[in-house]
């Protein structure tokens, strides 16, 4: 199974519209999306506006592949699930976002494993028609060490600096 | 010695995300989750409402629901990842005399947060996720949550 999310904070019509002409052509792979309040009602899959946490978690946990916009918490769900990610950036010159940031955040997730990147819609098409190819990363569920070891120097010394080590 | 306090603010979705891959850390701690999702499974966790920029009126009422939070627990440490609620606690745990840990989400590689630019004077620790944003005055990177 395929799910589909775009956030909760805005729709996206142009992804949930590829999809949707994509499942026309491929009926025998199921489908799920939350789409939010979007203007574009898909046809060939089942979907919702919105799902509350236990209902997201029982999509994301039934979906062999997660498709989303370029959010960083649907991004690290699915490295943390080892599930395979395809993303794709909202563009704000089309008016799916405030700025460009998820065009920057993917520019710099390229090379990360398990995680897909289509930036333009014959691209995700193409990674579509070649889903079962795609291989999922199972990432630690926590931050690096060197993060952690940084913010727990900091609150166990009172947020005071630190002695520079000679 | 004590348990300090520490009171760790996220928004819900990717924020609260990596907020949570901080558990191991925050577990040594007596810590008191802020977020504005419902989230099961936290000893010690409190709704506020879902603000942005665009509702001045509701962003009024989650600084009170913070400000109301701040006094309450009294935290040694505020860390927050983004966005509102995050800068609010800062804020007002520079105001009460907390000490405050600002972690730009990972999200923004290219320039930080417009709450993450805003809340630099109230963040004793005020961290990037991307080197290439770190500068000399600041913001430092220490790591990502990745």
């Amino acid at each position: 199974m395929i799910f589909l999310t775009v956030g909760t904070q805005l729709p996206f019509d142009r992804l949930v519209e590829l999809l949707d002409g994509w499942a026309a052509r491929n009926p025998d792979i199921k489908i799920f999306a939350q789409i939010g309040d979007a203007a574009y009602q898909p046809q060939h899959f089942e979907y919702c506006a919105f799902l509350n946490e236990k209902e997201y978690a029982t999509a994301f946990d039934g979906a062999d592949f997660i498709l989303a916009h370029a959010g960083m918490g649907t991004i690290l769900s699915s490295l943390m699930a080892g599930k395979p990610v395809v993303v794709f950036p909202r563009i704000a010159a089309l008016g799916e976002h405030r700025n460009e940031h998820q065009l920057a955040t993917c520019r710099k997730l390229e090379e990360l494993k398990g995680c897909y990147i289509a930036y333009e819609n014959d691209e995700l098409l193409r990674l579509l028609d070649n889903l079962q190819s795609l291989e999922g990363e199972q990432i630690s569920p926590f931050a690096s060490d060197e993060l952690l070891d940084s913010l727990d120097r900091f609150i166990s010394n009172d947020g005071l600096p630190l002695p520079t080590s000679p | 010695m004590k348990t300090k306090k520490v009171l760790a603010v996220a928004s819900r979705g990717g924020h609260f995300i990596q907020l949570m891959r901080l558990k191991p850390l925050l577990d040594r701690y007596e810590t008191t989750y802020v977020s504005n999702q419902a989230m099961s499974g936290l000893p010690r966790f409190v709704r506020v409402t879902d603000a942005n920029l665009d509702s001045k009126a509701r962003l009024l009422l989650l600084f009170c629901q913070l400000l109301v939070t701040c006094v309450r627990v009294r935290p040694d440490i505020i860390i927050s990842t983004g966005a509102a609620p995050g800068f609010f606690a800062l804020l007002i745990g520079k105001c009460i005399g907390s000490r405050t840990i600002w972690l730009d989400s990972i999200a923004n590689a290219e320039e930080l947060s417009l709450s993450g630019q805003k809340v630099r004077k109230y963040a004793d620790l005020w961290l990037t996720q991307w080197q290439e944003l770190a500068t000399v005055d600041g913001p430092e990177y220490k790591g990502r949550v990745l």
